[in-house]
Formats: C-alpha cells, structure tokens, sequence
C-alpha cells in the first residue's frame, strides 16, 4: 500500500497569544523571533494515520510539503516518525498560492509521484485555517473524497473510514485510490525516537521547482485567482479579571461560590 | 460572471424541522440579497421534505427549490455535491451560504472545487461591500489569534460557511409569499463512489453540552482520568455539563466529543468554569460566548485570565472540592 501524506510548515500554533504580531499592512503575521515553525497539527496526526496503516499493511509512506524556507524540517519529522521517502516543492511561483494554487502544485506533484492507493491530507491548517485544499486536490486527481477522518482501516483493496461528526461519527466505505482528510480524533502522533531519528537525519531530500512537477505559471496564476485576503487584524480582548481571594486556596474557593450563586 | 445572480443557501434539515444554522442563514442571506437587490433561494435536499419549503418562504426566501430522492435521506457526500452542483450550475447564483457545520465543512469545499468559485470557511460575519457589491467574509486564523477579510473579485459563486449562532435567527413571518422549485435532475448513481455504512449516535451523559446552562471544563492541567472525577463531580452539582481542552480529549481521560473549540464544540452557556487550561485563543473562540467565565490556574500569568471575568491563581486540587462541598451547601436542591 501506497500512502502519500501532504503536509504543511506552520507558525507554532502554541506560542502565546500575547507574542502573536501581524503587519496588517503586508496582511502578514510576523513569526516570533527564536520560535521554529512546526508540522500543521492535522497534517501531523495524517503522518500517525498513515503510518498506523503501514504497520498493519507495510507498504510505503511519501510525503510531500509545499513552502518557503526549511520546509524539509518537517519532512524530516515526518520519516522520523515512519515515512520513506519526501519531496520539498518550492518555488519562487509557490508563494502566496490560495488553496486553488497549492491543490494544483500538490497535484503536479502527485501525478508525477504516481501510483499510490491513498492520498491523505489534515482537514485544514493551523494557519489559515482554510479548509479546502484537500477537496479540491481530489477533484484535480479524480478520486473520491473524504474528509475529517477519525480511523482509517484498509479492508479487501476498499477504505473504512469514520468521519467525526458532532455527535458521534459516520462509518464510510471509499474506494482505492482515494482522499481522506484527517481530524484531530485519529489520535495522538507517535514520537519520532531511536533508529528513526536517525535515518531522518542522513536522508537527502529532494526539492522539486515548478518545472520539475510541470506546473505552468498560466494556470497557477488561474488557480490562484479565487480568493484573496483584503485585511487582517487582532481582535481586542478587554475583559477586567476579578481575582477572588481567601486566607487559604478552599477560602477562596467558599468566596468564589458565594459570588457565584447571586448569579445563577 | 455577470450571469452570476442572487443568494442561495444551502438548507439542513435536522429531526424533521430547519436547522437553526439554517434560519440564521436565512437571515444573513436575506440583508445581503436586499443589499444587492436581487433574490434569496434555499435549496432543500431530503428523502422527504414536507411542508419544510413553506416555512422557508416564512423565514424570508423567495424561492425554494426542492430535491427529494431516497438517496438523499441522510447526508451523502457524493449525492448532495451532485445535486448541489447541478443546481448552482443552473441557477448561477452569485452568493452560496452554508453552515459550518459536518455538513456544510464537507459539502462547500467539494462544491467549489467544482464550481471554481471562492470559498471562505468558517466565516463570523458577512457583508456586501457597498462599492463593489462583492461579498466579504471575516473569518478567523491562526486559531482565532487573528481576523481576516477575504473577497473574491472574479470568482463566482461567492460562497462561505458560516459559524453557527454569529448572527441572529431570521424572523418568521407566515404571509410572505414565494415561490417552490422541485428539482427534476434525477441522481446519477454511476457518481455515488463512497458509500454510508452507518451512522453512529455517541451520547454523553447528563445535560447536552450545547445547550447547557453552565460548563465546566478541565485542561491539560487536571493530570489524569481520576482527577477529571473532580470536574464531573462539579459539574453534576451544578446540574451543568463537562467540558475539555484537547489534551485530555488526546489522552482518553474523558470522550472526545466534550472537546470545546475550533475543531470541538462551540458553547453559551450562562457559566464556564475553566479548571486548569491556559486559554489558547482555538479553546476559547469555543466558550467566548459564556455570560460569566470563571478561571482557576496556579498560573497568574495563564491567557485564561485575560478572558475571565473571575479568577482564582491556586492548585486546582486545593479549590474545586471546596468549591464543590460549598455549592451542595448553597444549592441543597441540586445533589
Ligand atoms: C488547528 C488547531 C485546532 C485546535 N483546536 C482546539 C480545540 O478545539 N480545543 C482546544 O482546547 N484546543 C485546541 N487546540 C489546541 C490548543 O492550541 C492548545 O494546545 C490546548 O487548548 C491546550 O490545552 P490546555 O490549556 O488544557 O493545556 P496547556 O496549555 O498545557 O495548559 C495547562 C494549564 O494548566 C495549568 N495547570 C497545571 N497544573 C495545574 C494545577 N495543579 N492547578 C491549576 N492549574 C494547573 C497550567 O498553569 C496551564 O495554564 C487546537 C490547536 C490547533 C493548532
């Protein structure tokens, strides 16, 4: 089985709200000095799925991440944790692509990698939070697609999957090849350890520029033509926090419940 | 794109009645056609419909196109993007709304990627600006750390999924008139490639997180599935419903369906106790809501604290059974 993984570099989704900083101008968010960017939380828990179907099928895991900068970091994140082999796609063309742009340049790539029986990706980023690219990448490719996973089991040459629903989940039969987006609930990604750690760190990784996926500035530039951000800005949040005290911590709480109960 | 007109809005049908995300769609969809003077649609999809179209007509739209077949009773991802794509490419409107909800979060992406329109998802608020007449959505990013605007100048249809309870419920008024559509496209099966297996209900215990009067929520902090007891036994006393962050969600200490934020629930409640969780902007856009939030962190320094409106800074072993033994003794009707 043949398993390629789309993952995403972000900004770590973890630093503290009051370090998060935007030039609303550029309509960009200026990175924290000293705090690397990280796998996309959902794209990472993609990584766990396909790795827990290897462990049951064997196989094979590509992954592939499209950005600027160290992008093979997270990669390289990726073999630690079971994957093969990887692909960087960067190029000068790539940047600020909408999720039209980065479904084609995902594709190109795909197409060329050819031969998988399962393309996943994360329900959407930690970033921009768009939500779409998965979608889209499955129109491009022609296979069906399913989206917020929360357990992936391949089972005669078909895909079971369960979508999380707001309420319990639905269990779906989708054939080979197809595309499943994966939500938080597959579960905790395993730590990349030992051996591992290792071989992530010898391996070569390829960087593919659009000429080497085929992928022609006319149609990025159409792909990319859908959507477009107009301005950005930091909520106020301007809430007083009355600090309830006592002589010991369950004093507080007694004077907390008191405060309380004039409430309800 | 000229061709391109009107607001259509994808309906949910839930227990037989529209769902509230609906009639709030109704209602943003029915400011935004009048902005553009042009009208406001709804497409209902279901085994049956029944009388559902009237009281969309009462709800404000002028027209209602109705699609009814077995293979739509019950969400099918491949039958309603068929049918919804049919109709968008035939009706051409120039706005399609959906709710952000399981539905809606998998229908608008397949939608557009056949429709090569321009989607923004999750959308809090929706408005027509007045030189260009193109939508703009705002939406949150980076978990709810930033807003951003997006538009689509060329793009057509403009469509967005909406957040559920951000804009008010339209107002039913039984004398409007309009007009009701039947949907003659027949479903091609040779399109229905995924199929649905089952569909399984997970109930949690007690009061309905959604609709609960108060919610107590417990982070990373509580430690363990025997700590979390401590949570459940104040939410119980205050007859309330449990809630989580991710990480105990991620660990199994209680059910993944409690989970409150971007990708969890979304909840109002009168009041939110949050027990040793540091306030991540993606936990709190799922509680900003709650009347009076209430934090209790060892942490002074804790985000939560920026959003309580009442706060301890104390180990949450040492405050919550007090705080517990006090309400039994303030609320003796409540065991
Ligand atoms: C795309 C995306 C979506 C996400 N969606 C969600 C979501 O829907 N919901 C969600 O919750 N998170 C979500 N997250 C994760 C989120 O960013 C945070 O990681 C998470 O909310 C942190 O949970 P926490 O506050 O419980 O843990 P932490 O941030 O680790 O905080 C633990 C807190 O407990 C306090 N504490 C520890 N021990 C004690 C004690 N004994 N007494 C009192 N206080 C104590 C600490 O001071 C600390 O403040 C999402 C993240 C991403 C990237």
């Amino acid at each position: 089985m043949h398993t390629i993984v789309c993952i995403k570099q972000v900004l770590d989704p973890e630093i503290p709200p009051a370090k998060f900083k935007i030039d609303p101008e550029g309509k960009k968010v200026i990175p924290p000095p000293g705090v690397p960017p990280v796998i996309s939380v959902f794209d990472e828990r993609a990584v766990e799925a396909a790795c827990r179907l290897k462990d049951k099928h064997k196989g094979k895991i590509t992954v592939i991440s499209m950005g600027p900068g160290k992008v093979a970091d997270v990669i390289k994140h990726a073999i630690a944790m079971g994957a093969d082999d990887g692909f960087v796609l960067q190029d000068p063309a790539f940047e600020n692509l909408d999720s039209f742009g980065t479904a084609y340049v995902l594709g190109k790539a795909i197409q060329k990698i050819g031969g998988y029986d399962l393309v996943l990706c994360g329900r959407y980023s930690a970033d921009w939070n768009n939500g779409q690219v998965g979608s889209i990448l499955a129109e491009i490719l022609g296979i069906s697609v399913v989206t917020s996973a929360c357990d992936i089991e391949a089972v005669d040459k078909k895909l079971r999957v369960k979508r999380i629903l707001k309420d319990g989940y639905e269990v779906l039969e989708a054939p080979m090849p197809s595309l499943i987006t994966v939500s938080g609930e597959i579960g905790l990604p395993r730590l990349p350890a030992g051996m591992r750690l290792m071989i992530a760190s010898k391996k070569q990784i390829p960087v593919w520029k659009a000429q080497d996926i085929g992928a022609e500035p006319s149609a990025l530039d159409k792909a990319n033509a859908h959507l477009e951000v107009t301005g950005l800005s930091v909520p106020a949040r301007k809430t007083e926090c009355e600090f309830v005290t006592g002589n010991t911590p369950g004093e507080a709480a007694d004077n907390l419940a008191l405060k309380l109960v004039k409430l309800m | 794109m000229a061709n391109h007109k009107g607001v259509l809005v994808c309906g949910e049908i839930a227990d037989g009645k529209l769902a509230p995300i609906t009639i709030e769609l109704l209602g943003v969809g029915r400011k935004l056609a009048d902005e553009l003077t042009e009208e406001l649609c709804i497409l209902l999809m279901g085994g049956k419909t029944g009388g559902l179209d009237k009281e969309a007509i009462a709800y404000g739209a002028d027209q209602v196109y109705v699609a009814e077949d077995s293979l739509l009773d019950g969400y099918n991802s491949d039958a309603y993007t068929q049918v919804t794509a049919n109709l968008c490419q035939e009706v051409l409107p120039s706005i399609m709304l959906l709710g952000h909800t399981d539905v809606g979060c998998d229908l608008a992406p397949r939608l557009n990627a056949r429709l090569g329109g321009g989607l923004a998802m999750d959308c809090m608020g929706l408005s027509i600006d007045p030189a260009t007449k193109v939508l703009v959505s705002t939406r949150p990013i980076f978990g709810g750390n930033a807003y951003a605007t997006v538009l689509s100048k060329l793009a057509r249809p403009q469509m967005a999924t909406l957040r559920q309870k951000t804009v008010p419920p339209a107002e039913r008024n039984d004398a409007r008139q309009g007009q009701v559509i039947p949907v003659e496209n027949k479903i091609d099966p040779s399109g229905l490639k995924v199929k649905v297996i089952d569909r399984i209900k997970e109930e949690v215990e007690g009061v309905k997180l959604e609709d609960a009067e108060v919610v107590v929520a417990g982070g990373r902090g509580i430690g363990s599935a025997q700590n979390f007891e401590m949570i459940r036994e104040l939410a119980r006393v205050l007859g309330g419903s449990v809630g989580a962050t991710r990480p105990p969600c991620d660990e199994g200490w209680t059910p993944v369906m409690v989970q409150i934020g971007q990708s969890g629930k979304v909840v109002s409640p009168k009041l939110y106790i949050a027990v040793a969780l540091s306030g991540a902007m993606s936990h709190i856009v799922g509680c900003l809501g709650s009347k009076v939030i209430v934090a209790i962190n060892k942490d002074p320094e804790a985000n939560i604290f920026s959003v309580a409106h009442l706060g301890i800074v104390a180990d949450f072993k040492e405050v919550l059974p007090a705080l517990t033994s006090k309400f039994k003794e303030l609320l003796p009707t409540q065991k």
